[in-house]
């Protein structure tokens, strides 16, 4: 069992991860699939409030957006997997995590390119 | 302009030219966005910026490429309307290398050859070096270009920045020649509205029915004369600062406009009935007493308590105490440096007469008197005699302007010579009777020093004081030396 948090904005991976008011939590399964899931909301968007709710829920994997050095660091030191810089859907993170493809940098978003 | 493989200007030159060609030696990031707030186009310095590459970001949502602090709540692009202009942030965004990036953000609503919306262009500044350069700038005892360390001036320096840092109207008042005009440069270069621009205006300056127009502009047409459309300094002054020097000096009718502008910051231009909405921040200046011209009627009280929402005064120099000794030897570097002279300093006598002299035209004055002392002084010291003689010559009593004796010819007008305090009931007679009396007592009844003290040849001395009546019986006839 691996505990997931994802700072989310709507329904897709918040941009940055200091500026996330919302937290998606998912327990993954031994199978990998998600057997548990669950959204919290935050006093204030701010990575220290972050940093503290990813430790005090013990979770095993972090995928966010844009995150500064020090946060990203900080996280690793505290054996937390993050995968940063991803551009997806929640449920596109999910899907990822279920199939192990997610990387960081992932770009799971549809494009719409007009012209 | 753009396809989605291959970005094209069409129609400016005789061939389509590739967007790539013109904007990725731009210094800024430029980032192109269609209606629905999605990349087209990013140049070089975007990709650079921001980590993406331009294949990477093109067709995605632009908050998750930008990723800057105002994206989430506070997008640009939701404030940018049919009249405004370009909507600028300072703002900050976290790229791919995981740095939080200081950046000016000025997003533009691009329209059809109809009218019709059809994206979005974003501009990104990257002002790292300039908050570098803001870092090294810090010298002790300054802010901006204003110097000073004493208690009175240090108390100011301590709360400028936090009042830079707000979008709140600021009155400054202080005398003639304090640096109203430097402390209102100051903040606007400390705000996030540094790279917009500052417009300075001088409300005594022009006459009223020029200053409606020169502020708030107008439509061609609304009066004889207006062949144009004339944008106003509001405007000019869009995501900036507008500094209305000389508030006082405002005519009521235009208080009234100032002050609806204050309200709702939306300007009527001369002759339009369409109001046009403006990013600006308002910074005023006066060396009158407001408060005493509202008692007068001849200052909107509400217009006093819009303005006054930041009040800073600068002291007077004489009230700096300390400061005269530093701003002198500032300005004595600053003009030896600029003349390309090689003066070491003030003899102990120019420095005494300088450090007494009461300068009632402020900061200003005491630079014109350096300016004027480096220029003259040919050797390696400034004495007494390179002082301007308007200080050497009569020691007389100098008296501060009160702050509404200045005519109405704004903050450039300088103070040239003291006030001098007249004697009840007397003149210049009497006042050089009481002047050689007093030089004498100085002087302990030695008439050689006395003419010393007093700048004069001891025979203009002796002439002087026959005139007045001063010599003894015995003196009136003779030619006599003194003892």
């Amino acid at each position: 069992m691996r505990r997931v948090v994802v700072p989310v904005h709507g329904a897709e991976v918040a941009p940055r991860f200091d500026l996330a008011a919302e937290v998606w939590i998912g327990l993954q399964g031994p199978d990998g699939s998600f057997v548990e899931e669950r959204t919290v909301v935050l006093p204030q968007a701010s990575a220290e409030t972050l940093c503290h709710l990813i430790l005090s829920e013990g979770a095993h994997v972090l995928v966010c957006g844009g995150i500064e050095q020090e946060y990203f660091d900080y996280l690793v030191w505290k054996k937390v997997t993050v995968y940063d810089g991803v551009i997806a859907t929640v449920a596109a993170v999910k899907k990822a995590l279920e199939e192990g493809t997610l990387t960081s940098g992932a770009i799971l978003m549809e494009r719409h390119i007009e012209g | 302009m753009a396809s989605a493989r291959r970005a094209l200007i069409s129609g400016l030159f005789p061939r389509p030219v590739e967007c790539a060609a013109v904007f990725n030696d731009l210094p800024n990031a430029v980032v192109f966005l269609s209606f629905d707030r999605r990349v087209l186009y990013l140049n070089r310095a975007a990709e650079v910026l921001t980590g993406l590459s331009r294949e990477d970001a093109q067709g995605l949502p632009c908050r998750h490429v930008v990723r800057s602090s105002v994206c989430a709540t506070q997008c640009p692009l939701d404030d940018l309307s049919r009249d405004s202009g370009p909507v600028c942030r300072q703002a900050d965004v976290i790229n791919r290398d995981r740095q939080r990036v200081p950046v000016r953000l000025c997003s533009v609503m691009l329209r059809d050859v109809r009218g019709a919306v059809v994206g979005f262009m974003e501009v990104l500044e990257d002002l790292r070096s300039l908050d570098d350069l803001e870092t090294r700038k810090g010298q002790a005892y300054q802010f901006g270009r204003i110097v000073g360390r004493s208690p009175a001036m240090e108390r100011l320096f301590a709360i400028l920045p936090g009042i830079a840092q707000t979008d709140s109207s600021v009155l400054i008042t202080g005398e003639t020649g304090t640096g109203k005009d430097l402390l209102a440069e100051a903040i606007h270069q400390l705000s996030a509205r540094a790279k917009g621009p500052f417009v300075k205006v001088n409300c005594g300056a022009l006459p009223e029915t020029l200053l409606e127009s020169e502020l708030f502009g107008h439509q061609k047409g609304a009066f004889t004369g207006a062949t144009e459309n004339k944008p106003g300094r509001f405007r000019l002054a869009h995501n900036g600062t507008l500094f209305l020097t000389e508030i006082g000096d405002l005519p009521l009718p235009l208080q009234v406009k100032l002050l609806t502008f204050l309200d709702d910051h939306v300007i009527y231009p001369l002759g339009s009935t369409k109001g046009i909405r403006v990013d600006v921040r308002v910074i005023a200046a006066t060396h009158r007493d407001l408060q005493a011209m509202v008692r007068d009627g001849k200052f909107r009280q509400d217009l006093l308590y819009r303005l006054n929402v930041v009040r800073v005064h600068i002291p007077p120099l004489r009230e700096r105490g300390e400061d005269i000794r530093l701003l002198l030897d500032h300005f004595l570097a600053a003009f030896v440096s600029d003349f390309h002279k090689h003066i070491k300093g003030f003899s102990k006598d120019a420095l005494k007469c300088l450090l007494e002299y009461p300068y009632p035209g402020n900061v200003r004055e005491l630079k014109n008197i350096v300016e004027y002392a480096v220029n003259v002084c040919q050797e390696e010291t400034i004495q007494i005699h390179h002082l301007p003689s308007y200080m050497t010559e009569v020691p007389v009593k100098i008296v501060a302007p009160p702050p509404e004796s200045r005519e109405a010819g704004g903050e450039e007008a300088v103070s040239e010579a003291p006030v001098v305090e007249e004697e009840k009931g007397g003149g210049w007679t009497s006042l050089e009777r009481r002047l050689i009396v007093e030089a004498l007592v100085r002087a302990k009844g030695r008439r050689g020093r006395a003419a010393q003290i007093l700048g004069w040849g001891r025979s203009t001395l002796w002439r002087k004081m026959k005139q007045h009546g001063l010599l003894e019986r015995d003196e009136n006839g003779s030619s006599r030396g003194e003892s």
